[in-house]
C-alpha cells in the first residue's frame, strides 16, 4: 500500500494528461467552426473545378481569400486536436510522442503552404 | 482503492461488438471522430489544389483534373458529407456541454438528426455548388 493519496495518483493521468484545457479548446473551436465551415464549404466549392483564369480571378477576392485563410487556420488546428485525442487514446509510449510530433508538423506545413498559396493567388 | 485492477481492464471502444451491442449513441459518436480525422485529409487535398493553382497552369490543370475526375468527385462527395456530419456532431457536443439534452432518448434522436442532417446538407451543397 502506497502512502500517496488516490487523488495525487490520479492527477495528470488522464488520456491527455492536461485536465480540461484540451476540452475547452475543442469547445471554442467547435463553436467558431459551426459558423465558419458553411462559409468555407460553399466558398471553396464555388471555386473548385473552374478554368485556370477563373480560379485566379475568383481567389483574388478579399472575401474568398479571408474565408479560405480562416478556414485553413481554425480548421487545421481543430482537426489537429481531433487527431491528438485519438492518438492519446490508442497510441502509447514513444510511438505516441513521435505520432503527436508528426501530426503537429503536418498541421503547420499544410497551414503554411495553404496560406502561401492563398497569398500568391490573392495578391 | 486505486491499487485495484490497474491497467488490466477492457477499454471502452474495444468492448463494442463482443461485449457491448452497437448503439445509436456510440456509433454516432465514433463517426464524429472518424469524420474529424478524415477532414484533415480533405484539407490536405484542398491545400494541394490551392498550391497547384498558385504555381502554374500546367500544375493546376493536372491537379484540378485529378480532383474533379470520377474518383476525385467521389472523395469530395464523401468529404462533404463527413465535414457536415462532423459539424453537427460537434454541435451536439457543445449542446451536451452546456447541459442540455443529455437523456438517452434525445441523444439518440440527435444521432439520427446528424445522419439525416448531414445527408440533406450534402445534397444542398451539390445543388448549390
Amino acid at each position: 500500500m502506497s502512502y500517496l493519496t488516490d487523488r495525487k495518483r490520479a492527477v495528470g493521468n488522464g488520456a491527455g494528461s492536461e485536465g480540461t484545457h484540451h476540452h475547452w479548446k475543442m469547445m471554442v473551436s467547435s463553436i467558431c467552426l459551426v459558423v465558419l465551415v458553411p462559409f468555407f464549404v460553399f466558398t471553396f466549392g464555388a471555386g473548385l473545378g473552374g478554368t485556370y483564369e477563373d480560379v485566379q480571378a475568383y481567389f483574388s477576392s478579399p472575401f474568398v481569400a479571408l474565408v479560405m485563410a480562416l478556414g485553413l487556420i481554425v480548421g487545421l488546428r481543430h482537426f489537429k486536436m481531433e487527431i491528438d485525442e485519438a492518438v492519446e487514446d490508442y497510441v502509447h509510449g514513444l510511438a505516441q510522442k513521435l505520432t503527436l510530433i508528426a501530426v503537429n508538423a503536418a498541421t503547420y506545413v499544410l497551414m503554411a503552404v495553404g496560406l502561401f498559396a492563398l497569398l500568391k493567388l490573392a495578391l | 482503492m486505486a491499487d485495484v485492477n490497474r491497467g488490466n481492464r477492457p477499454l471502452s471502444p474495444f468492448m463494442i461488438g463482443p461485449y457491448y451491442r452497437p448503439q445509436m449513441t456510440s456509433m454516432s459518436s465514433i463517426l464524429v471522430r472518424i469524420t474529424g480525422i478524415a477532414s484533415f485529409g480533405m484539407v490536405f487535398l484542398v491545400v494541394c489544389w490551392l498550391l497547384a493553382a498558385a504555381s502554374s497552369e500546367t500544375a493546376y490543370d493536372w491537379v484540378n483534373w485529378l480532383l474533379t475526375s470520377f474518383v476525385g468527385d467521389l472523395i469530395f462527395l464523401l468529404g462533404t458529407w463527413g465535414i457536415w456530419y462532423h459539424v453537427l456532431g460537434r454541435l451536439r457536443h457543445v449542446v451536451w456541454d452546456f447541459g442540455y439534452f443529455l437523456d438517452v432518448e434525445t441523444s439518440e434522436k440527435m444521432g439520427w438528426g446528424m445522419f439525416i442532417g448531414a445527408t440533406v446538407l450534402t445534397l444542398i451543397t451539390i445543388i448549390a455548388v
